[in-house]
């Protein structure tokens, strides 16, 4: 069975709450469609479990087929230091088509980031290291494509179609309700 | 079932390019992961084989080549190679087709391809790990990983 190495921690960029029962953790690609796609489901299954679930994001990026996608994670973790990471990580999948420096300077821009700042800390070795230990923890975890999710810790194979992955989370939700 | 570990790979000699070739022999003092896969361009083998190509600098801190083989024949290889920017072998096992796979006993004689299976080869030449996955399931780098790395814990001790 794969499960999520190393656990969540305070360096994971988490929305909800540390005590949800449910956590889902996706491990995605800017420049990958599928991600895309699993934005809008991943946004779907947010607003149907409210405070039942906690989700988190980490940077697998695939750069010999996405030649841009490390260039997004880091942008997303540079706006990460100035506490703009989930702003940037929507404006980027949202515009998952415009990806260049001067486009993700943009979207820096609107989530209302020091600009001299972001730009030293997209090149920062600090951003490059955390983008690449996300990306081994995955591989460790046993990431096998991109996205692939992980539900309280351990990996999912099932469809992530909407009403597919909500049902099973809402089950596994109802089972923990009875213990 | 497939080769398990404990058991002397089979060495082999098969096309990587129209005019190169590359068997065991070529990687003696190296660990060799051996990745069996169906198909070039089948939806699980392009996520599989990119994550290897990514991981090649940790493969290599861990003493190990990659080398991708299937049933296909070196100019689609090559193409899908370059497509999807694979810096890895690809090996193909075309004729007799499949003959490798069996000597490996992962070839599925009804499709005609190979199983999706991962094999850990030692400096020695001696197989030290093996994993047959669900055709349709990407069995992703995990395994490999914990392989290598007892490899390596097994060298230091």
């Amino acid at each position: 069975m794969s499960r999520l190495t190393p656990p969540l921690d305070a360096q994971d960029h988490i929305q909800g709450s540390t005590d949800a029962p449910i956590q889902l953790v996706e491990y995605g690609d800017y420049e990958c469609s599928f991600c895309g796609r699993a934005h809008l489901v991943v946004k779907a299954i947010q607003r149907a479990m409210g405070d039942d679930l906690l989700f988190a994001f980490r940077n697998f990026p695939l750069t010999q087929v996405h030649p841009r996608a490390l260039r997004a994670a880091q942008a997303a973790e540079a706006a990460g230091l100035q506490e703009r990471f989930w702003p940037m990580h929507d404006l980027i999948f949202e515009n998952q088509q415009f990806l260049e420096d001067e486009h993700l300077s943009r979207y820096a821009a609107l989530c209302g980031c020091d600009m001299d700042q972001f730009a030293q800390d997209i090149d920062s070795d600090e951003v490059a290291e955390k983008v690449r230990s996300e990306f081994l923890s995955g591989a460790r975890s046993g990431v096998n494509g991109t996205p692939t999710f992980f539900v309280n810790g351990e990996r999912y194979d099932g469809s992530w179609e909407p009403e597919i992955l909500l049902s099973f989370l809402q089950q596994l939700r109802g089972v923990r309700e009875l213990r | 079932m497939a080769l398990e570990a404990g058991r002397r790979a089979p060495d082999f000699s098969l096309h990587t390019t129209p005019d190169q070739s590359v068997g065991l022999r070529d990687f003696r003092d190296r660990n060799v992961v051996l990745a069996f896969y169906p198909a070039d361009w089948s939806p699980v083998c392009s996520d599989q084989l990119p994550i290897y190509s990514e991981l090649l600098p940790e493969f290599s801190k861990l003493g190990a080549e990659v080398l991708g083989i299937s049933v296909d024949g070196v100019w689609c290889h090559l193409a899908f190679a370059k497509h999807r920017n694979l810096r890895f072998p690809l090996l193909s096992d075309f004729e007799p087709k499949g003959e490798i796979a069996r000597t490996y006993d992962v070839y599925r004689k009804g499709e005609g391809v190979c199983e999706r299976a991962l094999f850990v080869i030692d400096r020695e030449g001696m197989i030290r790990w093996s994993y047959v996955s669900p055709i349709g399931v990407n069995p992703g780098a995990d395994g490999i990983l914990e392989a290598l790395e007892g490899l390596q814990q097994g060298k230091k001790s």
